[in-house]
């Protein structure tokens, strides 16, 4: 199998579908001749020309906007948000016109509109530049949510985002733009709302996110030493969520710990131990764990804000404190 | 509702036909007023009375194929584009015929087949959605045309300046039809914008075509809607119209317009665009009062297919959430 980085892959999937299909096009901020600011688009300007690889003014109420009306005139347009942080800005957009406009007009239109964009922490970007928003979206009804954290799952999940005929929103990580892993040799659509399991293990299970998938699997191997088992599961789409992958794992392991770099409180991981509370109850032996980062905004300070982002060691602990060690 | 023949010089015919959609508007109007005060219908409803001419004429001027997306006042637009009005009443009274199923409300008007791509009641909303489609129309080289109606409030707000920008920028398939009534819900123009009375400087910011127009003579509005979709369907940009009109009414019905002055509201009945062109047409009060009750059985007609229509289950409400 092919080996490629995870920002490979995302170009691969776009590339893929601006190839295929030419109701595809992708428009944001700097992403024609500079190849985006994560150097994702890069060379795809070349390929398929300023037409259908669009520079957008820094207007990312316009930039979703002209998406959700491209998507409603039939054609299936893929944006970038440069950063999570701007994603505050097109919220009004998402939320109220993306999500609803199916739902308001009783079914007559539809919305095949992906929304790409970026966050995360580990390199001091300061407060604006790298926070994970993620929960804010799965709350709305009528959008999806996909957060991969490998090269194969983010060029699946964006493949199938594209020819999703709802609003897709694709959370990349910074830090995992470098991380290299196998893929298919040809792209194969990965289903929305599945979970996959990257580790098996009997004793506790970690549902992790982005890079805590790969913190967790790091946590799993010391663990392992000291002859603890994790089974490490990535939800990998949070809206509609995999309640049935996720319970099947905690009866198998009776112990869960919920991690993602996103602020702990009223965060994802609060519904995901609602779930498993409600239908794992009788199969729990310990109080469900959450990781995450502290309640703080990110600070600058290279030590505050390694701090506030949860590390392996904050995994390893949580995993030990389900087991009582 | 009656599709008419498109020429610039119109005839008495289609003048005519003007006449009748604008009683039509005008009638439904008043009835969702007089029902709403009845307590039959649920909600928060606007009324466009006073803005008649602007609907039809707009939206006589557009093609089949063409789009629009509209306000929080949207039943004259709706109307004017042919969706029935018994479709337009039961969506009032929240029943499946309605035009958006029950879904949407006064606010949330939709008719995908007629072009109605949705009414949006946050202010601004569906500026970009109507920029990216004319965008689609020109990446396509489809002959259509995506047309947004807003008020002057709209020009505050930043979806408008981003739309205008890139709409001029990337050259949509995009009119921008202004609905300058000089209200902003409660706040008038000179308290909201240092352009009130000349919007079409908005447009000249952005280097964008503009042109003023009457908007309660609905053949100055017909005239220069033709226009601006012909240049924008030929590909040579977007337009902007600033469409002076009057809202003869409150900003919501039952809004007792404690900002607004006597004089003011007089003013704005004596630019009603209705006996305007019943003047322009030289209808005697015989021929007047024949369209006029026309109109008022359609509108009762309306009254009772929504009436008579049939209710949502309370478990619809979780259809349509996703494709």
């Amino acid at each position: 199998m092919p080996e490629l980085t995870y920002r490979e892959a995302v170009r691969d999937a776009l590339g893929a579908a601006l190839r295929r299909d030419e109701d595809v096009f992708i428009m944001g901020e700097d992403i024609a001749e500079m190849g985006g600011s994560m150097g994702v688009t890069q060379g795809l300007l070349d390929e398929f020309g300023p037409e259908r690889v669009r520079n957008t003014p820094i207007s990312e109420m316009a930039i979703v906007g002209a998406g959700i009306g491209a998507a409603m005139a039939g054609m299936r347009p893929v944006v970038e948000i440069m950063y999570e942080d701007f994603l505050t800005l097109s919220l009004e957009q998402i939320v109220n016109q993306a999500a609803k406009h199916r739902y308001m007009s009783g079914g007559q239109l539809k919305i095949p509109l992906t929304i790409r964009t970026q966050g995360g922490a580990g390199w001091s970007p300061g407060a604006q530049h790298a926070q994970q928003l993620e929960a804010w979206l799965v709350h709305v009804p009528g959008l999806k949510v996909v957060f991969p954290s490998t090269p194969e799952d983010v060029r699946g999940l964006l493949w199938s985002a594209i020819y999703d005929d709802n609003p897709v929103i694709v959370f990349e990580h910074r830090l995992l733009y470098p991380v290299k892993g196998e893929v298919p040799e040809e792209l194969e659509p990965i289903p929305i709302g599945k979970a996959r399991v990257l580790r098996e293990g009997t004793d506790v299970t970690v549902i992790a996110t982005g890079p805590l998938v790969h913190h967790a699997l790091k946590a799993a191997s010391e663990a392992e030493a000291d002859g603890i088992s994790v089974e490490v599961v990535d939800p990998r789409t949070l809206q509609p969520l995999d309640e049935d992958g996720l319970v099947a794992s905690v009866k198998k392991t009776n112990r869960a710990v919920i991690a993602h770099e996103a602020v702990t409180r009223m965060g994802f991981g609060a519904e995901v131990t609602a779930v498993l509370q409600y239908r794992a109850f009788d199969w729990l032996d310990a109080p469900i764990e959450r990781v995450g980062s502290k309640f703080a905004p990110l600070a600058f300070a290279p030590v505050m804000e390694q701090f506030v982002v949860p590390q392996v060691e904050d995994v390893l602990a949580a995993i030990r404190r389900t087991l009582g060690k | 509702m009656a599709k008419v023949e498109k020429k610039r010089a119109l005839g008495e015919e289609t003048l005519r036909e003007f006449l009748r959609e604008m009683l039509l508007i005008r009638r439904f109007e008043e009835r969702v007023e007089e029902r709403f005060r009845a307590g039959e219908l649920p909600g928060f409803l606007h009324v466009a009375i006073g803005q008649e001419a602007t609907a039809v004429g707009v939206c006589q001027a557009m093609e089949e194929g063409d789009i629009f997306a509209s306000t929080h006042r949207a039943h004259g637009h709706t109307l004017a584009r042919g969706t029935h009005p018994n479709n337009v009443m039961a969506e009032l009274y929240g029943k499946i015929e309605g035009c958006s199923h029950g879904y949407g409300g006064s606010m949330h008007l939709y008719d995908v087949e007629r072009g109605n791509y949705g009414a949006n009641a946050v202010i601004g909303g569906g500026l970009p959605a109507v920029t990216g489609a004319g965008l689609a129309f020109r990446l396509r080289d489809e002959p259509r045309v995506a047309v947004a109606f807003f008020g002057d409030g709209t020009t505050n707000i930043g979806t408008f300046h981003e739309s205008l920008n890139l709409a001029q920028l990337w050259r949509t398939k995009t009119v921008f039809v202004c609905e300058n009534n000089h209200w902003a819900e409660s706040t008038p123009g000179w308290q909201h914008s240092p352009v009130w009375d000349d919007m079409s400087k908005r447009a000249l910011a952005y280097d964008m075509r503009a042109r003023k127009v009457d908007g309660q003579d609905v053949e100055a509005v017909y005239e220069a809607a033709l226009d601006a979709l012909e240049y924008a369907r030929e590909g040579r940009g977007p337009v902007f119209l600033d469409v002076r009109t009057y809202r003869m009414h409150g900003h919501y019905i039952g809004d007792p317009q404690v900002y607004r002055s006597k004089d003011d509201r007089d003013d704005a009945a004596e630019h009603d665009p209705i006996p305007r062109l019943r003047a322009r047409l030289g209808l005697s009060d015989e021929e007047f009062q024949s369209l006029d009750d026309e109109a008022v059985g359609v509108v009762e007609a309306a009254v009772e297919f929504a009436k008579n229509g049939t209710d949502p289950q309370p478990e619809d409400a979780l259809k349509n959430v996703y494709a």
